[in-house]
């Protein structure tokens, strides 16, 4: 043992100095820290003086040290979404003007045209239609075949341009089913003989006897049809088909009859971009009711499989 | 220190280090061609070409992270057949089992990477520093120009081969010769260059300076060893009974009271672990047998018959040590022949597996918002996601099929004119399809229906079962 050691407290067991820390007759021993935790901690240390030199560290009055590198999170965020908007640029150059007809058969513009419009549709529509537009009560389901303005991909650009019963716009579409029991056309025992007859147009088993047809006919056939199909033009649903929008029970037929619908729905033309209502388009039409227009030469088919 | 310093409990343990003197001889040799061998695979292999047709990239081995595809010669797997992986990595393990407990560790001694590597790293020391002696002298003395020149030589030589190892991994991982041609133009990309700077210096730091200590403190072969271990496994003995009592002999001089260990070292001299095999089988010792080399060159110097340190079993040894009748090498122990089974049903599993492996595959994902939809005409519509895994190297159609479900009408959404009696999935990869399912079915519990693909060419089909929803599962 060399001179210096002389005074300093060795533990008689491990031949190890200690610190001189004593609890409870307890020493600590004063071991060497790992040589390679040592270098760790240094270079740390290194590095955490560089790293508040180069990057915004200190604060100070109206706010913090610069840094020497200039970083901030703004202009990280600006960055990344200018990389972003400049990876889309490249689809939005074919897809803007182009009509939907070749969008439908170009197989990277729809992909571009679906997962735009399917990003938006959870943004903005999800919260009336549902995530996966299946709709609610008065919401109506996007994914089936039956369309109260229409499903050619025309028809729901429209819709999403102009909304429904947007006050002030006129080209939104537009229609008001009277209050037949509010407004006292229809008394109570009428309602619920037209009731009789909905159902029995449901279930396809109206006839001209029944007590409700003769209502029907004068009150309702005008925007539903002589027959109950439905009249896109007004927005007026079709009452012979599998489909409630509003429910199929009495009670809730009764309440449409009683205070009449008129759901709304936003224009989106202001709201969103031209590219985004798009692509939305062809999102929702896609989604498995979509119809072909008339000038879509591909008409998409449901081919019957087992016909062979 | 004290006096008493060695009956100290050591708590703190410095690196002791060693320097293994250069040695020739029969395990020598072995070991310099298992090196030349182990490293010629690991350099060239990624430069054999293997023709799989234009749709497929030529390297023999190749892993394709980006594309999602391990070549190996003429197997190919996906990311799903990731269980061939496993089987060789169960193959490998108890591969190593069955050469540990018929042959000791000749893994660690001749064909582990870290020992490979240390080897080499070991011999560039000595071509540049001069042997054991030297390198100590001038590794202890102080700063010379000589001790500088020679150290920046040997770390800048390390270096290189650290380097050359690196890029080595990653052309692995990517096309051999492009990836080559793009360190020659200095032009590589970010990764690529990352990876090969943390595995260069990851190589210099194991192989250049920790060395043994992988072996002693973070392999856990070496921990787990002793399970795979009995009396009839090779290990590397010293003949106790031979050699005590030791001690220095002079030429000429009577052997009476003496054995035949002349305490010179060269054993411990050239170890690479720095152990003494004269103290019994050791956990660090990686049997390797440079000691049985040193020692037969001494013994032939001492005109003494060679194998006082030698390959031998402990039930040998121990006999031999008692004086009893030293019995044969059982080679074949149920040990032995446990591991040869089970290497031979799993080798049989993955042959199997590699045989039968499915050209085509069908993947199908139901819809899960919405479960189900009502259409207006009275039938129910059901949504899929259908994934079609062509895994030939040609294109080819397919004809969609449902089974198990009376009227459905199946129909397809997607770019352009789409038909499930002919979808189309090119070459080595999978086609993604949107397909609806309607049926006029009454609202009832989940139907199982099966989705039938098959090749309007070769025939070729496979299916999938899932479900066929008309209601909510609380409904």
């Amino acid at each position: 043992m060399s001179e210096d050691n002389i005074n300093k407290d060795m533990d008689k067991v491990s031949g190890v100095e200690t610190t001189g820390h004593e609890w409870d007759g307890l020493k600590e021993l004063n071991n060497p820290l790992p040589r390679w935790w040592v270098w760790v901690f240094l270079v740390s240390c290194i590095w955490g003086v560089w790293y508040m030199i180069a990057y915004p560290a200190w604060p100070v009055a109206g706010g913090a040290t610069k840094g020497t590198s200039g970083y901030t999170q703004f202009k990280e965020l600006t960055q990344s979404q200018s990389e972003i908007i400049a990876r889309q640029a490249v689809y939005l150059e074919s897809f803007e003007g182009t009509d939907f007809n070749t969008i439908m058969n170009d197989s990277a513009l729809y992909a571009f045209a679906y997962a735009g419009g399917k990003a938006a549709f959870k943004d903005n529509c999800a919260t009336c239609h549902g995530s996966g537009a299946e709709g609610s009560k008065g919401y109506p389901n996007l994914n089936d075949d039956d369309w109260l303005w229409g499903g050619t991909v025309g028809d729901i650009y429209t819709t999403l341009q102009h909304g429904i019963r947007v006050e002030g716009n006129y080209d939104t579409r537009l229609s008001q089913m009277p209050a037949f029991g509010k407004d006292e056309i229809l008394n109570r025992e009428e309602i619920n003989q037209t009731i009789d007859y909905v159902l029995a147009l449901h279930n396809a088993s109206a006839t001209e006897n029944m007590a409700g047809h003769t209502i029907f006919q004068n009150n309702c056939a005008s925007c539903h049809g002589a027959n109950g199909k439905g009249l896109r033009e007004f927005g007026a649903p079709n009452l012979a088909d599998a489909i409630w929008l509003y429910g199929g029970n009495r009670a809730d037929i009764y309440e449409s009859i009683f205070n009449a619908r008129s759901g709304m729905m936003p224009a989106w033309k202001n709201r969103l971009d031209e590219n985004t209502i798009r692509q939305l388009s062809v999102y929702v039409h896609e989604l498995g009711g979509g119809e072909a227009s008339v000038a879509d030469a591909n008409a998409k088919a449901v081919r019957p499989l087992l016909e062979e | 220190m004290e006096p008493d310093a060695t009956e100290n409990i050591q708590l703190f343990e410095k690196q002791k280090r060693i320097y293994p003197k250069r040695v020739s001889g029969r395990y020598r040799n072995i070991k310099w061609v298992a090196m030349i061998i182990c490293l010629a695979i690991y350099y060239l292999v990624p430069f054999i070409r293997w023709d799989r047709g234009p749709t497929a990239p030529d390297q023999a081995v190749l892993i394709d992270l980006e594309r999602g595809r391990a070549y190996w010669f003429w197997i190919e797997i996906w990311p799903q057949e990731v269980y061939i992986l496993a089987g060789i990595l169960i193959l490998a393990a108890i591969g190593l089992f069955f050469l540990t407990s018929l042959l000791g560790r000749v893994w660690c001694g001749y064909l582990c990477f870290q020992t490979v590597w240390t080897d080499l790293f070991i011999w560039v020391e000595r071509i540049v520093q001069g042997d054991r002696n030297k390198r100590k002298k001038l590794r202890e003395g102080p700063w010379t120009r000589e001790k500088f020149i020679k150290l920046t030589i040997t770390h800048i030589i390390w270096l290189g081969i650290a380097w050359c190892t690196a890029g080595s991994f990653i052309l692995y991982f990517n096309d051999a010769p492009t990836i080559v041609q793009d360190f020659l133009n200095f032009n590589v990309s970010p990764t690529v260059l990352g990876f090969v700077v943390g595995l260069t210096f990851m190589t210099y730091l194991m192989a250049g300076f920790a060395r043994e200590q992988v072996c002693t403190y973070m392999c856990p072969y070496a921990r787990f060893q002793s399970a795979m271990f009995d009396k009839d496994t090779l290990i590397i003995g010293y003949d106790e009974k031979r050699g005590e009592p030791r001690g220095k002999h002079k030429k000429g001089a009577d052997w009476s009271n003496l054995g035949d260990c002349i305490n010179c070292y060269a054993c411990v001299n050239v170890c690479p672990t720095g152990i003494d095999i004269r103290d019994g089988l050791q956990m660090e010792c990686i049997a390797c047998g440079l000691c049985a080399d040193a020692c037969d060159d001494i013994m032939d110097k001492v005109d003494l018959p060679r194998g006082l340190v030698r390959y031998d079993t402990e039930r040998r040894l121990e006999e031999k040590n008692k004086g009893l009748p030293v019995s044969k090498l059982r080679i074949l122990r149920p040990r032995t022949i446990y591991y040869t089974v089970v290497i031979t049903i799993v080798g049989f599993i993955m042959l199997y597996a590699l045989i039968n492996r499915p050209l085509l595959e069908l993947n199908v994902l139901h819809d899960r918002n919405p479960l189900f939809v009502q259409l207006s005409g009275g039938n129910i519509r059901n949504g899929y996601d259908i994934k079609i895994l062509n895994k030939t190297h040609n294109n080819h159609s397919y004809r969609l099929d449902v089974e198990g479900l009376e009227g459905a009408q199946i129909s397809m959404v997607g770019a352009g004119n789409l038909d499930a009696q002919e979808i189309s999935v090119a070459a080595d990869s999978v086609g993604q399809n949107k397909v609806f399912i309607q049926a006029p079915v009454s609202k009832q519990e989940p139907i199982v229906i099966t989705f039938i693909i098959k090749d309007i060419h070769s025939g070729l089909s496979a299916k999938y079962k899932t479900m066929f929803i008309s209601r909510k599962p609380h409904g």
